[in-house]
């Protein structure tokens, strides 16, 4: 009994390396994710934002096509940076749709005149109503919804190129 | 994008004119480029991650029957702030809790109960958003663990109390 409490220390110390070390090797994840993955698309309206592109309706999500929910704002940053990767995915076929977050007309329209313009509908989304009942944390943000109007994967952060193969996995239902 | 091309093009083009007056003047040169980078630094516009549009309606104007008011602020200083972990959108300056503050004022003005709002936050956010966790297996340890220390303190000290007496 006495030989054995011997290595007490011993196996504290090491229960502590492992914790620590579990910690170093993968962070705590601060992102906050939506509850709403793998639940129905909430009902919304949004009205158009520019002349040339009309708003968006949650309708427009159960005609059996899966399509990408992009969640952007023309002074986000980030949304710059994906930018390229939406223009790719749109070039592949893949149907885009956006919810402007606090925005002017003007200003989209300037954004989308530098960064290229992937989407098919855009939804005014002024005081982020639609945006919190999504549980959408930000910008960017881009939902995958299948065609029956399930939302089936969320990505945070800007979309980069290794980010692709998993966003087309998700929209063909592999996920 | 527009900001970051203007930086670049106020520290690059003095560094282009002292290249054209020659080597005699370098010192000069040097001090142009410092105060272009001065320049360049006062001028250039921080970026932030607001959106820079006006505040939604009732984010910072309270509700005029105090008592909803009152139930509207109880609930506010509960509820998470989505941006700025670690402050209540009550407290949070960010677009998105300002908007989220909208949304209860609007929601209790309508009529809805605090719980239903809450309920309706987690139902998106999860339990993050509230900091009123409620008791489940994540959070058992917090209030198992005061209660279990308590108990393991009261066995040692009756053990220690006992040994004294014997001796």
């Amino acid at each position: 009994m006495k030989r054995g409490l011997l290595w007490l220390p011993f196996v504290a110390f090491a229960l502590l390396f492992g914790v620590v070390a579990y910690g170093l090797r993968s962070p705590a994840d601060r992102l906050i994710h939506s509850k709403m993955v793998g639940k129905e698309l909430p009902a919304f309206s949004l009205p158009a934002i520019i002349k040339t592109k009309p708003g968006l309706d949650s309708a427009q999500f159960k005609q059996g096509k899966p399509r990408l929910l992009n969640i952007f704002a023309s002074w986000c940053i980030p949304c710059i940076a994906e930018a390229p990767q939406l223009m790719r995915l749109k070039a592949m076929g893949v149907p885009i749709d956006a919810i402007a977050i606090r925005d002017t007309a003007p200003a989209l329209q300037g954004f989308l005149s530098r960064n290229g313009d992937p989407y098919e509908r855009i939804g005014d989304d002024k005081i982020s109503q639609v945006q919190l009942s999504l549980g959408s944390s930000g910008v960017p943000e881009t939902f995958v919804i299948d065609g029956q109007g399930r939302i089936v994967d969320q990505h945070i952060g800007e979309i980069r190129e290794e980010d692709i193969p998993a966003l087309l996995a998700a929209l063909q239902g592999k996920k | 994008m527009s900001l970051l091309r203007t930086r670049s093009s106020t520290i690059a083009s003095p560094a282009k004119a002292g290249a054209q007056l020659g080597p005699s003047l370098r010192w000069g040169r040097g001090k142009g480029l410092a105060v272009a980078l001065v320049l360049g630094l006062l001028l250039a516009n921080p970026a932030t991650a607001d959106s820079g549009l006006p505040p939604a309606a009732l984010a910072n104007t309270q509700l005029r029957d105090p008592a909803l008011e009152a139930k509207a602020q109880a609930l506010m200083v509960t509820l998470r702030c989505v941006v700025c972990q670690g402050q209540s959108i009550a407290d949070s300056d960010a677009d998105l809790a300002g908007d989220m503050r909208a949304m209860v004022r609007q929601r209790i003005l309508a009529g809805e109960s605090p719980a239903a709002i809450r309920r309706w936050m987690v139902e998106r956010y999860g339990d993050y958003v509230t900091y009123d966790p409620p008791f489940s297996a994540v959070t058992a340890p917090l209030w198992i663990a005061p209660i279990l220390l308590l108990a393991v303190g009261g066995w040692l000290a009756r053990g220690s109390f006992k040994r004294r007496r014997r001796g």
